[in-house]
């Protein structure tokens, strides 16, 4: 058995004000898969996710990134890592220009000129937005955006690539077309999401989140064919969508 | 969204001007204003001549005048002000024409106005020539510390997305039948403004995450350190020098 990129052990989480997020998650994500993490609106998504690089840390059990325990030594290599894209992409776009921002990440871990260059465009062609790099990012559509957000992440390499609601706001043909991007990617990815299609589509596995705890792990199909599970947890695939 | 509404000062193009590193052309900028108001007002035909030399350099930026004009607009509330000047202030009348104003008065708003002009058109001529970007980066590289820096870098990047939250609000009362026309709606318009600063905090929040994600660590990483040749500095300095050159001049003759 390989080490799983992910490693969450029984992971609880509490905010300062007193409400518990996370009850003793568990979670594995192995190099090479695609994961939905599936879950209502308040189900603790957004925490587990930003425990994954350490910007939150458990009250209780462990965060394990290929190995490596998610302590204050380590903060750095997590982030280099776990690559996390939010969903808003304003919040990740904050350079002048798309070529800063993508350059911000690798240059945190100390790349420099050709090679940080270099490193720049291999991100920004994986993403198919290379001729916008002298572009400041609010004159970009919505859709290049969210592209050039997931550069930024790729430009650190990560060995897993995290996606808050990717598809969110994004025009059918965006949608589609983001989706043949993050399939073309070689990397393991946990894609946090509403969209149930997607899912189906882009992720073989899918992990349903509720009130903190994880409810169900499966093959995402037989996961979505569980009606009762799906009632149960404010999951339901749009209208005249079928497994 | 809205993009492409906002006035953005750069041009681009291939002079002189344009291809002189930031730093230097911030150096030279500060110097040269500093200079300009540095030489006593009574000297009108020498504040004159700096102006026609600030005019020089905006014109070696060949940017059209139409789009420099709205840019120097910038100075009407001072503009303004000296004009009304010599009808305010004491001291002996002189006629001017059918008027009778202030003989300081007149003295004051003419080297107002030559040394505010001098000013915002040099300043212009920098804005011009210089991205954004640039400008960040040769405050960096003056050694401005970083949290200034910082601020004037993300100012550059979310003022039209704080522009557009702005705007969307705007519409969002205007559609339930909103009219901001008396007193009574500003307690609305006060509450509108208290949500944006909470909606502009809270993104400040997750722009910051956003960092920390990415391996922050509270500097701004240098990634292409800006370099001057002595040619650059030379050049960049004549300004300043002609100048400087003449605020000693003039205090001297004075």
């Amino acid at each position: 058995m390989t080490t799983p990129v992910l490693d969450l052990h029984h992971v609880a989480y509490a905010y300062p004000g007193g409400h518990q997020a996370l009850f003793g998650v568990d979670l594995h994500v192995h190099p090479g898969e695609s994961v939905a993490l599936l879950g209502p609106n308040g189900a603790g998504k957004t925490t587990l996710v930003l425990h994954l690089n350490g910007v939150l840390r458990p009250g209780h059990g462990s965060v394990h990134v290929s190995g490596l325990p998610v302590t204050e030594d380590t903060l750095l290599e997590v982030r280099r890592r776990v690559g996390i894209v939010f969903q808003d992409p304003d919040d990740q776009l904050f350079m002048p220009t798309v070529r800063d921002d993508v350059a911000f990440g690798p240059a945190n871990l100390g790349l420099r000129g050709a090679e940080l260059d270099a490193r720049v465009v291999e991100a920004l062609e994986a993403v198919g937005v290379a001729d916008l790099a002298d572009r400041a990012p609010h004159h970009l559509s919505f859709g290049q955006r969210r592209r050039v957000a997931i550069a930024t992440v790729l430009a650190m390499r990560p060995e897993i690539l995290v996606l808050d609601e990717p598809s969110s706001n994004l025009d059918p043909t965006s949608r589609r077309e983001l989706a043949e991007i993050l399939r073309s990617l070689r990397t393991t990815i946990l894609m946090v999401t509403h969209d149930l299609p997607y899912a189906v589509e882009l992720c073989e596995r899918s992990v349903v989140l509720s009130e903190g705890t994880v409810v169900a792990d499966g093959p995402t199909r037989t996961v979505l064919a569980d009606e009762d599970l799906m009632r149960a947890h404010r999951l339901e695939l749009p209208v005249g969508f079928a497994i | 969204m809205g993009s492409g509404h906002s006035s953005h000062l750069h041009v681009d193009g291939d002079t002189p001007l344009h291809r002189l590193p930031p730093h230097v052309k911030l150096l030279a900028l500060l110097t040269f204003v500093l200079a300009v108001v540095a030489v006593p007002s009574p000297a009108h035909g020498v504040l004159l001549g700096l102006l026609l030399l600030a005019v020089a350099l905006l014109a070696t930026t060949r940017v059209a005048p139409r789009h420099l004009a709205p840019r120097l607009a910038v100075e009407t509330p001072f503009a303004i002000f000296a004009l009304v000047l010599p009808f305010v202030a004491t001291g002996p009348r002189v006629e001017l024409g059918p008027l009778t104003v202030s003989e300081p008065g007149l003295a004051a708003a003419v080297a107002l106005l030559l040394k505010g002009t001098t000013g915002v058109v040099a300043a212009v001529a920098f804005a011009v020539t210089t991205r954004p970007r640039d400008l960040v980066r040769a405050l960096q590289h003056l050694r401005v510390p970083d949290p200034l820096v910082l601020i004037a870098s993300f100012m550059v990047r979310y003022v039209d997305v704080v522009a557009d939250q702005l705007r969307r609000m705007r519409v969002a009362r205007l559609s339930r039948g909103f009219s901001g026309r008396s007193v009574r709606s500003w307690p609305v318009l006060a509450a509108g403004t208290g949500a944006l600063f909470i909606r502009s905090y809270e993104r400040g929040e997750r722009v910051h995450l956003a960092m920390v994600s990415r391996g922050w660590n509270g500097r701004m990483p240098v990634t292409h350190p800006l370099t001057a040749t002595r040619g650059q500095w030379a050049l960049a300095a004549l300004p300043t020098l002609v100048a400087v050159a003449a605020a000693i001049g003039a205090r001297l003759s004075s």
